[in-house]
């Protein structure tokens, strides 16, 4: 067949088309339980990175069992939704919803006999979804460790959020005011003053994705306030 | 080469497609192809490791592929088809590293899928392997990605250690505390590490004061 006519160019393309098409879809399909399991792990680790807890990957599904005593998913009024397995919520599509519809997963941690209370935040970035777990400590107040993650922000800037000196500033500040208003943990532009205990440094050149950061912390802690009031 | 010529599988002529890319026809320095992810994954050693070992995976199956198909690619859409073939190898690539070895697909994130934006690859499709045979095209692929390797391996080398005092991740200049006192190796005297290491700048310099001292060491690349 003539190497440069129409239908040759046409049936070859279709053919190559289909054929890898085919090779992707059987590789994805075949690869799939493996990489769910890395991803599950994964965020098992962050959740026990949260309590002070770091292990690697392997380990993470046996740790997570002997610290993580009760997973539990609530509805907007803050009682529990039996009928939802919170660790297989996915918030991305979770904080579609209207928020009455929505179920907030929060972890339920014991560690060297201290209560902690782990919950799952998600949130826009400035390129992509932002993510992270914070855990507070059982005056339901104090947090205690918080672990961020990002999709695709800009490296060495907004992509710093994932970085320890970042996440560990979050340590021992507060969510609540004297008076028991809440009032989140902010990410402040040039620093936050010394002794602030409801702010944190932002990062340099990272402000849009510390915007992000602040917005998600505020939103998502805000639904748990009518759980923590009555528990 | 004629039909019936016979030529040994590491033949003068094979081997300088193995040779030549690391020096001569260096893809990075004298080609200058793939300057974007020499810039982009140059800030660690293990970085640099991998991404070449994906970009080897990818060009040498790659030029095979497109080799053994070139008298059947249709001229007027082969750079198309080309495109596929990059894109189906890099998605395989991504696939495996996210089930195998997930740490690292997470470190490379983007720039496994910017393999596909390699020059080096498409050039390598478009300048040889479309006219080559698949053994050449092999040797080919491997010669060219280690070229690119080397320079890769070289500037992270240096962008590592200055930039962070580490090497594939080991602290080798020490380790940096709070205070010097608390602080051992270098840092105890009062060195710091250069953030402008960190920075792509710094690689696009370090990769210019090499392509100037291989300009200065290499008689047949200086010019009149």
């Amino acid at each position: 067949m003539d190497r440069n006519s129409n239908l040759y160019t046409f049936i070859f393309a279709v053919l190559l088309v289909v054929g890898v098409a085919a090779a992707l879809a059987f590789t994805a399909t075949t690869l799939k339980p493996l990489q769910a399991e890395n991803v599950k792990k994964e965020k098992m680790q962050n959740i026990l990175s949260t309590i002070g807890v770091n292990v690697s990957r392997d380990e993470a599904g046996q740790q997570f069992e002997d610290y993580v005593k009760e997973e539990m998913a609530l509805n907007a009024d803050g009682t529990v939704n039996e009928s939802v397995d919170a660790f297989k919520i996915e918030l991305m599509k979770e904080t579609k919803k209207p928020k009455e519809e929505q179920a907030f997963p929060i972890y339920l941690a014991e560690k060297d006999g201290k209560q902690f209370y782990v919950i799952p935040l998600f949130g826009a970035g400035l390129w992509k979804e932002i993510w992270g777990y914070v855990a507070l400590g059982s005056d339901k107040n104090t947090i205690v460790g918080a672990s961020f993650d990002h999709a695709g922000e800009t490296a060495g800037l907004g992509a710093e959020i994932n970085q320890s000196w970042y996440e560990d500033q979050y340590i021992g500040k507060t969510i609540f005011d004297e008076n028991g208003t809440f009032v989140s943990v902010r990410a402040i532009k040039g620093g936050s003053q010394p002794g602030d205990i409801h702010g944190v440094d932002a990062i340099s050149g990272g402000t849009i994705t510390c915007d992000g950061v602040n917005a998600m912390v505020a939103e998502r802690l805000e639904n748990y306030l009518p759980y923590f009031k009555n528990n | 080469m004629m039909a019936g010529d016979k030529e040994g599988l590491f033949s003068q002529k094979n081997r300088r497609l193995l040779i030549d890319p690391l020096d001569d026809d260096n893809p990075i320095t004298v080609q200058v192809l793939g300057i974007c992810s020499a810039l982009a994954i140059t800030v660690q050693l293990k970085a640099a490791f991998v991404m070449s070992l994906a970009v080897m995976f990818v060009l040498v199956f790659g030029n095979l592929i497109v080799s053994l198909l070139r008298n059947m690619i249709p001229n007027r859409i082969r750079i198309i088809v080309q495109l596929i073939i990059v894109a189906f190898l890099v998605i395989l690539v991504d696939q495996v590293l996210k089930a195998y070895a997930y740490d690292v697909s997470k470190e490379l994130s983007v720039f496994v899928g910017l393999i596909i934006t390699n020059c080096i690859i498409m050039g390598r499709f478009e300048a040889f392997a479309l006219a080559n045979g698949p053994w050449k095209s092999i040797l080919d692929g491997i010669g060219n990605t280690i070229g690119y390797a080397v320079i890769l391996i070289v500037v992270s080398f240096f962008r590592e250690l200055f930039g962070s005092g580490k090497l594939m991740g080991y602290e080798v200049l020490g380790h940096k505390g709070k205070t010097l006192a608390e602080s051992t190796g270098l840092y105890h005297y009062g060195y710091e590490n250069n953030g402008f290491m960190m920075l792509a700048p710094m690689a696009l310099i370090t990769v210019g004061i090499l392509i100037w001292f291989q300009r200065s060491k290499n008689r047949k690349l200086i010019e009149d």
